[in-house]
């Protein structure tokens, strides 16, 4: 295929659909995070608790990766949000790195000898950074539908309206519910993930039990989200000026108008729930697999939702005409062509990702192997 | 395009850039270097199947862990802080800017973070030959990251490969080759990555020198000295001749950088290389002072390393900036008229199409495109504007090139010495060995401050200067994310030493 022929506006929602596809395999990947603030009550004992650090400490630069790729493809396909978002909501983007950069050293320095700040500092960094840095996230998230104080000049230059610069997304309702349930999915996806991937049976009995608990905790913002999407006002774009304007049930329409992001919405929840109720009710480990597979499902939905079908995906409150949209903050055609040549290496590297993961986990991880093994976390 | 220039928040957000970047370029050298000297080690145990070549892989790379950590941490504020802190310089050029960022994370960081695992944690669960090429993995992974942030940096020292859009006002890319394969982009990468290996084989050679001082672990220091030192004294040669050609490149791309580098502000032929010297601080642009309060000169060196000529002309910060017609050179003065020109004109351009003047705006159109080449020059303070700071890129430069120049004889010398049998009882040099990997930290800052603070005022090279490229926000705001990355990154690093220290102390397993 010679993406160099294509229309512009294809390439551009290629992109918007290759940023989500990031967006929605760093979501599922936050089991590594949900995995972090479960530290704090599942396991009995400091064995147990080296077992789950050890085990999602195999696993923490995938998903550390995954945001920076993140971070990278929305720089080169997508620059005017990432001046925009990064350089006006300040603080919450901030935030939310900080809680990156402590988790980065944690878990190697976590148990090593002479580690100057002490175990119990690095395992709250863990915590700190899948409570406080998955919230923030799902807070910033939500501001690509209720939008964020921002404007720009004649220049594209960003001009920010509100004195905490971004962390007032996490004084909306909505955004907070979707953060907050961001986190009790993290935990979920975090149970589901020890559960399959560890050889002690009280522990993982434990985790069985708190996947169900956490993700009967993350329903009700499930729902409210849910809710509040088919009933709020969207951002809707004016195909034939670009202009943006408010239209009630925007988002309500979008999923009527695209039914196949309706089914892949329901499949993903569906497939999230039977993830939960396989590890909950039956003695089956791998839920984790469908809740996986279903959470980037959602993910890619709630992505869709807010970028496809003339909708503004990074609204503005203070001037809507300032409001992002997959055609007015891409990169040029021939950066997106370039660019997605390079994609076309993604599943290669998801190829060769999945095979020496299954390598590493062909054995569950178990006591006598962390124990036995110095250089572990 | 921009009206109030807060000098304030701009400063304090190139000093967090700095510290930042600082902090990072710690780690990143000796993860370049390490990875590949983990992988000749490993190399070695399944070639010879000793195990004591297996005790002493797992040895280093468990100092690579420990350092690679904190690498990723700060390198993640780097990636991020050109939307937090440089949000113009993103919209403006992120079309060419952001390309190779994204390449690095889809081609590099994720085969560097799939087989770190394996390397740390598979030495019971995979073959033999897996853990082997996952450990060569790792190695490949660090560099070809290199390569991708160093093709960035590259292309902005020496912008190539785009077009400014006038409609968009900004830049966008037309050759991604020509983006890659730029001189400058594949010099920073050759020079700075061959310093990693040198910066990693003077960390080998310095702690296993220190056992040696101890009288401790001798076997396994005398062979991990060995192999560091074929591949530091390869590595520092290299350095040596990369770094010549890169310093022509800069002659010809960034002679005011040069110009800096050499305290040289009045340009002639046949120009003396200053060896040795001291600026002289009060020193200004255009005044009759001489730039050094003494010197010890070579005769026409720079000449000859700057054009391959001894005669050749070599132009100094006056010439740059008020121009040399002899010489063909076009002064900072001119080109700031010219740029000043090219922003009203995109201003009016822009306007034009706003208000739906197509002949007002085909005007302005003409009048921008007769200007364009200088339009970042119109966006300078002032003529001295154009200087970057001389005194500290004079000194970092030479600081560079001294150590580098000591790294070569020392290497060779142990190496000397390793053939000779006595280079355990020769306590001077072991002593120096240990200094000379604090020494190569040094460099590697020095080497760094030459490249950035030599390059000022410019986020692009003679394009945009930094007054531009910066974000909306206040002084206030940048300052305390400043302090709050300069306590961050120093605990984090005072915690990296004591455990590091802690390790070296234990020394490797099964000696």
């Amino acid at each position: 295929m010679m993406f160099g022929s294509l229309e512009w506006s294809t390439l551009q929602q290629l992109w918007w659909f290759i940023i989500s596809l990031v967006g929605a395999l760093f979501i599922f990947l936050t089991f590594v995070q949900g995995g972090q603030t479960l530290l704090l009550t599942v396991p009995e004992g400091e064995d147990e608790k080296s077992l789950m650090v050890n085990s999602l400490g195999r696993k923490w630069e995938l998903t550390f990766t995954t945001l920076v790729l993140f971070g990278g493809a929305f720089f080169a396909s997508f620059p005017l949000f990432y001046s925009s978002s990064f350089g006006g909501a300040y603080w919450v983007w901030m935030a939310i790195l900080f809680t990156f950069i402590i988790q980065a050293v944690s878990y190697e320095f976590r148990t090593k000898p002479n580690n100057f700040l002490g175990q119990k500092t690095f395992e709250l960094f863990l915590f700190i950074n899948g409570s406080v840095g998955i919230l923030l996230l799902g807070a910033a998230i939500g501001t690509f539908f209720t939008g964020s104080a921002f404007t720009l000049n004649d220049y594209n230059f960003v001009q920010w309206g509100h004195p905490l610069r971004g962390l007032e997304a996490a004084f909306s309702l909505f955004n907070l519910s979707l953060g907050l349930f961001l986190v009790f999915l993290a935990r979920t996806l975090g149970a589901l993930y020890l559960s399959n991937n560890l050889d002690e049976h009280g522990l993982v009995q434990r985790l069985k039990n708190a996947a169900g608990l956490n993700f009967v905790c993350a329903l009700p913002f499930l729902l409210y989200v849910l809710v509040r999407l088919l009933t709020m006002d969207g951002y809707a774009v004016n195909p034939a000026d670009g202009s943006v304007f408010l239209e009630a049930h925007k988002y309500m329409y979008n999923l009527i108008e695209m039914p196949l992001n309706l089914i892949l919405l329901v499949s993903g929840l569906v497939l999230v729930t039977a993830g939960v109720i396989l590890n909950y009710f039956t003695a089956s480990v791998r839920g984790i697999w469908p809740a996986g597979l279903g959470t980037v499902l959602t993910v890619l939905a709630i992505f869709f939702l807010a970028g496809y079908n003339n909708t503004a995906f990074y609204p503005s409150k203070l001037d809507l005409n300032s409001s992002l949209t997959i055609y007015n903050a891409s990169s040029s055609h021939y950066t997106l062509a370039m660019m997605s040549y390079v994609a076309l290496l993604v599943p290669g590297v998801l190829a060769y990702i999945i095979w020496v993961w299954r390598h590493m986990d062909r054995e569950k991880l178990a006591l006598g192997e962390v124990m036995s093994d110095k250089k572990s976390y | 395009m921009i009206e109030n220039i807060d000098l304030g928040m701009v400063n304090w957000a190139r000093a967090t850039f700095a510290l930042t970047a600082m902090y990072h370029w710690i780690f990143v050298p000796l993860t370049l270097g390490l990875s590949f000297l983990c992988a000749f080690f490993e190399s070695i145990y399944v070639k010879t199947g000793n195990p004591q070549w297996k005790s002493l892989t797992k040895f280093w790379m468990m100092l690579f862990g420990i350092n690679f950590a904190i690498g990723i941490a700060t390198g993640i504020i780097l990636e991020f802080e050109f939307g937090t802190n440089w949000s113009n310089y993103s919209w403006i050029v992120g079309d060419i800017f952001g390309a190779p960022l994204a390449i690095e994370g889809i081609l590099a960081f994720f085969l560097e973070a799939t087989f770190f695992a394996v390397m740390f944690f598979g030495w019971e669960r995979v073959s033999t030959r897996m853990h082997l090429f996952s450990t060569w993995m790792v190695a490949v992974g660090s560099n070809l990251s290199a390569l991708w942030i160093l093709v960035a940096n590259g292309w902005m020292q020496h912008p190539v490969g785009m077009i400014f859009n006038p409609d968009s006002a900004r830049f966008e890319m037309d050759s991604l080759w020509e983006v890659i394969s730029s001189p400058v982009a594949i010099g920073h990468f050759v020079h700075s990555t061959s310093s990693g290996f040198l910066l990693a084989s003077l960390f080998v050679v310095g702690i296993s020198s220190w056992y040696l001082l101890r009288n401790k672990h001798q076997k396994f220091a005398l062979r991990s000295i060995t192999v560091a030192c074929v591949f530091g004294l390869l590595s520092s040669i290299f350095v040596a001749f990369s770094g010549d050609e890169h310093a022509f490149v800069t002659a010809e791309t960034q002679p005011m950088k040069l110009a800096a580098m050499e305290g040289l502000y009045t340009g002639s032929a046949g120009v003396g290389l200053v060896a040795l010297g001291m600026h002289n601080p009060l020193k200004q642009p255009g005044d009759e002072q001489d730039p050094f309060l003494f010197k010890v000169e070579i005769p026409k060196i720079l000449s000859l390393l700057a054009t391959r000529d001894l005669n050749g002309f070599v132009p100094g910060i006056d010439d740059l900036l008020y121009g040399n017609p002899a010489q063909n050179i076009m002064g900072v003065d001119e080109k700031i008229g010219y740029g000043k020109q090219a922003v009203t004109a995109l201003g009016a351009y822009k306007q034009a199409k706003k208000d739906g003047d197509t002949a007002g705006a085909t005007a302005a159109l003409a009048v921008f495109d007769q200007h364009r080449a200088y339009l970042g020059y119109g966006h300078l303070l002032s003529v001295e504007h154009a200087v970057p700071p001389v005194s500290l890129t004079f000194y970092a430069f030479r600081v560079m090139v001294g150590l580098g120049t000591f790294f070569i004889l020392l290497f060779a010398l142990y190496l000397y010495l390793l053939k000779r049998g006595t280079l355990e009882r020769n306590y001077p040099l072991l002593l120096l060995g240990v200094l000379g990997m604090f020494l190569g930290y040094v460099a590697q800052q020095a080497g760094w401050i030459v490249t950035e603070v030599g390059r000022q005022p410019w986020a692009i090279q003679d394009m945009l200067p930094v007054t531009v490229a910066r974000s909306n926000l206040d002084t206030g705001t940048v300052m305390t994310t400043f302090f709050l990355f300069l306590l961050l990154f120093t605990a984090l690093l005072i915690a990296e030493v004591k455990i590091m220290l802690h390790q070296i102390a234990i020394g490797p397993e099964g000696e």
